[in-house]
């Protein structure tokens, strides 16, 4: 990495120091438990079909929650991600049902490069905290995509378009080839070039970033476009997945996107993590999902559960890292 | 003209020119849509609207003034829509299976104050952002009330529950009566209390406090456990409201608490703010929904106004803040 200091102090094992070793490997651990817990209890499990199931869910997640996690990674949040996909997503349908594939691609990436702008212009320029920014945007997306769905759902995709959500390549599933390219496209982006090295420094040390004379403010802007333009990519392989949209698409998604980065050990006050640790994280976040499914849990309880994951792992590496007695604010 | 008199003269015109650049945004959002209404729509300089737009804030107004605490600790507490849902349903349930009417008010009160331990303990002394504690605590409650009654609203109340709604002691209903001892109770607590003078330094400069070594984690705590006692007061005026409690009624409350905060002058930085301006912030968002609805315009599409007005107010408060 380049990214990595020259010398390390004594202690640390595969160039991470002990609280890093610990959210790596608690991460590991808790994925393995699950598959093995879920293996044991239910039948269904291990089973080939229930197997693709689980990876096509948590495609779209680690989509989302992987441009979220560079905005995490500047020290900053998106609250909107979440609204995005949906609406995002609730124009595509419209469009590409109405015979305009083409067109409705275009609109919903659109939207979501024209939400992380704003965003960014927000947070950057104006100054304002990225969860208040991010936030009004929730709102203003969540309201657009109302009214231009006027309570009707949308559903009966062309095939060909449903290709990114279920098409297969010989044996693999589309989807995952899609989300294993963005995956490396992001971790070379964010290693091996001076925009993902600079977005470390942002969120390590916002002060000497910008007295480095690193264009912080551009960077800034293009993190949070990023984001929403990953959100509407999301969007585009969740209808191609379930053949339809409606409004209520978007307001289940923050909570997922926010737990996947936080079980991803993606640290919450910037600079520390990366998008490999959200594909786990999204990994897990899909087996939890699905086994709370096949165990018969009423979804009434997947809010509680995405809130108490969320909670519980910040609490952690909080621990771990010996950041609890932090005297800055 | 002595010189010294058009010095004062210039001194005057000059502070009233800072008084209205200083003016929470709220000041002319209500005058502009106080006087757009009236023009537009006959019905709203009614006494009957009026009235009804004042019932129907006092919820706003109560949540809000914890959220005030809350935001000028540099905080935010997003899990207070939810926790007003979930207090209206237990405190439902336990008045329709007959449980005495106190000890359902208190249970509530326990559950507002619990969410503000959980929520204030994390923030306060595991030092974890508050933004993603009180997301957290926002999925907790959202599923405990859904959970609690299956997802269903809590009906067939006890006439009496409809007195925190529909009471008139001394002809003043009795939303009005709470609104205004809540906000004395908190402009005591705030203004005159060791409590108040924390809530302001904590926002102010948390570090030097914490280093100085006073109590400041412990203040920044019952900031939450007050916003979350307050939000409990205020489920019951909504329950008795719709005579019903409903497990997601509280669900996007937060988002308009918070509009009412920032409109109302109360800054996320450095503790700048103050009740007064909440107050006029909460008028504002609630006339405005008000003369939406009057002029017809969809629930959604004021959805999207207030988050635009958020991000205005805030932005503007940035840019003077720039200027200042």
């Amino acid at each position: 990495m380049s990214v990595a200091v020259a010398s390390r102090p004594a202690g640390h094992l595969f160039g991470m120091s002990p609280d890093r070793l610990f959210v790596v490997l608690s991460r590991l651990v808790a994925l393995t438990a699950l598959i093995v817990t879920l293996s044991i209890l239910s039948p269904y499990f291990l089973t080939w079909n229930n197997l693709i199931n689980v990876l096509r869910h948590a495609v779209p997640l680690f989509i989302m929650s992987a441009g979220l996690t560079v905005v995490v990674l500047t020290g900053g949040i998106d609250l909107s991600v979440g609204a995005v996909l949906g609406l995002s997503a609730c124009l595509a349908a419209s469009l590409i049902a109405g015979g305009h594939p083409e067109l409705g691609i275009a609109a919903a990436l659109g939207a979501g490069l024209a939400c992380g702008l704003v965003n960014g212009m927000l947070v950057s320029y104006a100054r304002i905290p990225s969860f208040i920014a991010t936030y009004g945007m929730l709102w203003i997306a969540n309201g657009m995509a109302y009214v231009f769905m006027q309570g009707e759902v949308i559903y009966g995709l062309p095939a060909a378009f449903r290709t990114i959500g279920t098409g297969m390549l010989g044996a693999i599933p589309v989807p995952i080839l899609i989300m294993l390219g963005t995956l490396l496209i992001l971790h070379v982006i964010m290693h091996r070039t001076p925009f993902g090295v600079g977005v470390y420094a942002i969120g390590g040390n916002p002060v000497a970033a910008r007295l480095s004379g690193m264009p912080v403010r551009r960077r800034l802007v293009i993190v949070y476009v990023l984001s929403g333009f990953m959100a509407s990519f999301a969007g585009l392989i969740v209808i191609a997945r379930t053949n339809a949209a409606d409004v209520s698409l978007g307001e289940e998604q923050l909570l997922p996107a926010i737990a996947a980065v936080c079980l991803g050990g993606t640290s919450l006050f910037g600079g520390v993590g990366g998008v490999a640790g959200t594909a786990v994280g999204a990994l897990i976040l899909a087996l939890v999902l699905n086994g709370m499914n096949l165990l018969g849990v009423k979804t009434f309880w997947q809010a509680g559960v995405l809130g108490l994951i969320i909670l519980l792992s910040v609490l952690a590496d909080q621990v771990v890292g010996g950041r609890i007695n932090r005297t800055s604010t | 003209m002595s010189a010294a008199g058009a010095h004062s003269q210039i001194v005057k015109r000059s502070q009233l020119g800072v008084w209205l650049a200083q003016a929470p945004g709220a000041v002319y959002l209500l005058a502009v849509l106080s006087i757009g209404l009236t023009i537009l729509t006959p019905n709203f300089f009614s006494i009957a609207n009026l009235t009804n737009v004042t019932l129907q804030i006092a919820v706003l107004v109560i949540v809000a003034l914890g959220m005030t605490l809350v935001i000028l600790t540099e905080g935010i507490d997003l899990s207070l829509g939810p926790v007003l849902g979930l207090c209206g349903v237990v405190m439902g349930m336990m008045v329709v299976t007959d449980w005495p009417l106190w000890m359902a008010l208190g249970a509530a009160m326990l559950i507002g104050a619990a969410f503000g331990v959980v929520n204030g303990t994390l923030v306060s002394y595991v030092d974890m952002p508050p933004f993603i504690v009180t997301l957290g605590t926002f999925g907790i409650a959202q599923s405990l009330a859904t959970m609690l009654t299956e997802g269903n609203s809590v009906t067939g109340l006890p006439d009496y529950v409809r007195w925190f709604n529909d009471g008139a002691p001394l002809g003043i209903p009795v939303p009005l009566w709470a609104t205004a001892a809540v906000f004395a109770l908190t402009y005591v607590l705030l203004y005159r209390t060791k409590f108040g003078r924390y809530t302001f330094a904590i926002g102010g400069n948390r570090r030097a406090l914490v280093l100085s070594g006073s109590n400041a984690r412990f203040y920044q705590v019952l900031v939450y456990v007050y916003a979350g006692v307050l939000t409990a007061l205020a489920s019951f005026i909504m329950t008795a409201r719709l005579n019903a409690a409903h497990p997601t009624i509280g669900v996007g409350l937060e988002f308009d608490a918070i509009a009412a905060v920032i409109l109302g002058g109360t800054s996320f930085e450095k503790g700048r703010g103050g009740i007064l301006g909440t107050l006029i912030g909460a008028l504002a968002v609630g006339v405005l929904r008000n003369g939406l609805n009057l002029m017809g315009v969809s629930t959604e599409w004021q959805v999207a106004i207030v988050g635009l007005i958020i991000i205005g107010a805030v932005s503007l408060d940035s840019i003077r803040g720039h200027y200042a």
